[in-house]
């Protein structure tokens, strides 16, 4: 989350921690970082967030998810635990952990064509992938062919981290969907 | 299409710490406690054979745990999976990397198979997490590869007065090294037995370069807030919820506070209707030859 803030911060964004109601009320655009789905899911539904975090994405605020982010933003969950919620609003199925434990987990250079060049340097940490697209747009592939990175309208979804290389052009693009 | 793929660097063993940050880690002996602690909100489990409040009641040699075990714990939850490898002992770590644990633990807590050396982490792909009680040790862990700093406490106590002393003395040092000139930091790095480029850049960015949780007799809601206001970055809980009286109210009970570890109201509620904390020893009462946080050096 602190690599989130930074890069935000170094485009010029205000940024506030979201972790009730009244924060997200606050807001013009949502990242969801990192951390374990599970978590995410239990405090957001004991703490009430859950629910105005779905409406706010059917409402179209946009959010930037990364890793536990994009788990969190599938409309299906390949391998979710018992009675796991996401929030939705993205039209694809995720697996998570889809590599294995954490003696799986790499760092890589992606060809992402929307970015155009240079290559987005990645890093893949106990990571999901998407394993089938609805009406999202894959943005990025491995060399296998998995989706890493899915777009919806204001909905962008990475299955790896780009703010721990310093990568800063998905922020962008994002921050260009709060602006609008 | 893509450069190959990299396991085992630097950011990838540092970046799962980063993730499990502002979250609890906690201790289990069996497949069901990695489950209720998972439903609980955990960010990780630590897969043992015996909880350190066991531990010291037994006594004897404390060891890696049975594959068996940990392999039950791994197939039973999705979250990340630590286990425990005793200091030094490069073999066993070499087994529970075999196993696909997600973190190593080298820790005091196991009986130390090394009097002088800790393990070579920078030789894993597997991300280890090792126990500091001061700065200079911490900085050495790093130095070795350690991808995680856990100040000690003192394990299977329920008492957190050696906590609190341990992530007070490493914020106070580092504090202190932030207001030194750049003349004063050679001699800082000689006192602190740490290499001269690390304690330059901890006086320079103000904090350790990966995660440091806190560890070591935190048995209530109120404890694991108090470790986050000190400065950690998580909380592990070790004894303190399977050897209380309702440890999935604890374990979700200690997740909340661990969010919301600055607002007292939620720690007011939170705290409610618990049943029995675990009994607990006071670390006063300990003899020193008792004391794990002594191990490691």
């Amino acid at each position: 989350m602190r690599e989130h803030v930074d890069v935000l911060e170094h485009l010029g964004a205000r940024v506030t921690r979201v972790r009730r109601p009244e924060d997200l009320a606050a807001v013009d655009g949502l990242v969801l970082p990192g951390g374990e789905s599970t978590v995410i899911d239990k405090l957001s539904r004991t703490f009430g967030l859950r629910e105005p975090i779905v409406a706010a994405i059917r409402d179209g605020m946009p959010v930037l998810g990364t890793c536990a982010g994009l788990i969190m933003m599938a409309d299906r969950l390949a391998d979710g635990i018992d009675g796991q919620q996401t929030f939705g609003g993205l039209d694809v199925t995720v697996r998570r952990n889809a590599f294995g434990s954490q003696r799986e987990s790499f760092e890589t250079e992606l060809i992402v064509p929307a970015l155009g060049e240079p290559p987005v340097a990645a890093t893949f940490i106990r990571a999901p992938l998407v394993e089938e697209v609805g009406s999202a747009r894959a943005l990025a592939f491995l060399p296998g062919g998995s989706i890493v990175a899915v777009e919806q309208d204001g909905l962008l979804g990475l299955s790896f981290h780009p703010e721990m290389n310093g990568e800063d052009r998905f922020h962008r693009r994002f921050l260009d969907r709060v602006r609008v | 299409m893509s450069a190959a793929p990299t396991t085992g660097t630097a950011r990838v063993k540092r970046g799962l710490a980063e993730m499990l940050k502002g979250g609890v880690i906690m201790d289990v002996v069996t497949a069901e406690q990695a489950r209720i602690a998972e439903d609980a909100g955990a960010v990780a489990v630590m897969a043992l054979e015996r909880v350190p409040a066991d531990i010291r009641a037994q006594g004897g040699v404390a060891r890696m745990s049975d594959p068996d075990l940990i392999d039950d714990i791994i197939a039973s939850v999705s979250i990340p999976v630590m286990a425990k490898a005793r200091i030094g002992h490069f073999v066993e770590a070499q087994v529970l990397q075999e196993l696909g644990v997600d973190y190593i633990d080298e820790s005091e807590v196991l009986s130390p198979a090394d009097y002088v050396n800790h393990i070579d982490k920078w030789g894993f792909t597997v991300p280890f997490v090792c126990g500091a009680t001061n700065l200079g040790e911490a900085l050495r862990r790093i130095t070795e590869g350690a991808a995680m700093i856990r100040s000690k406490g003192e394990a299977g106590t329920g008492d957190v007065s050696e906590a609190t002393k341990h992530i007070r003395t490493i914020t106070g040092e580092i504090n202190a090294l932030k207001s030194k000139s750049k003349d004063e930091l050679y001699v800082a790095a000689k006192e602190l037995q740490a290499p001269y480029e690390l304690v330059a850049e901890v006086a320079e960015t103000g904090k350790l370069p990966v995660v440091m949780f806190t560890a070591g007799g935190v048995a209530t809601p109120a404890d694991a807030a108090m470790m986050m206001q000190l400065g950690a970055d998580g909380v592990f809980v070790g004894s303190g919820i399977f050897k209380s009286g309702d440890p999935a109210a604890r374990a979700a009970a200690i997740v909340k506070a661990a969010t919301f570890y600055d607002d007292p109201a939620v720690l007011a509620q939170v705290s409610r209707g618990l049943g029995e904390a675990m009994v607990g020893i006071n670390v006063a009462d300990l003899p020193a030859p008792h004391r794990l946080a002594d191990r490691g050096w």
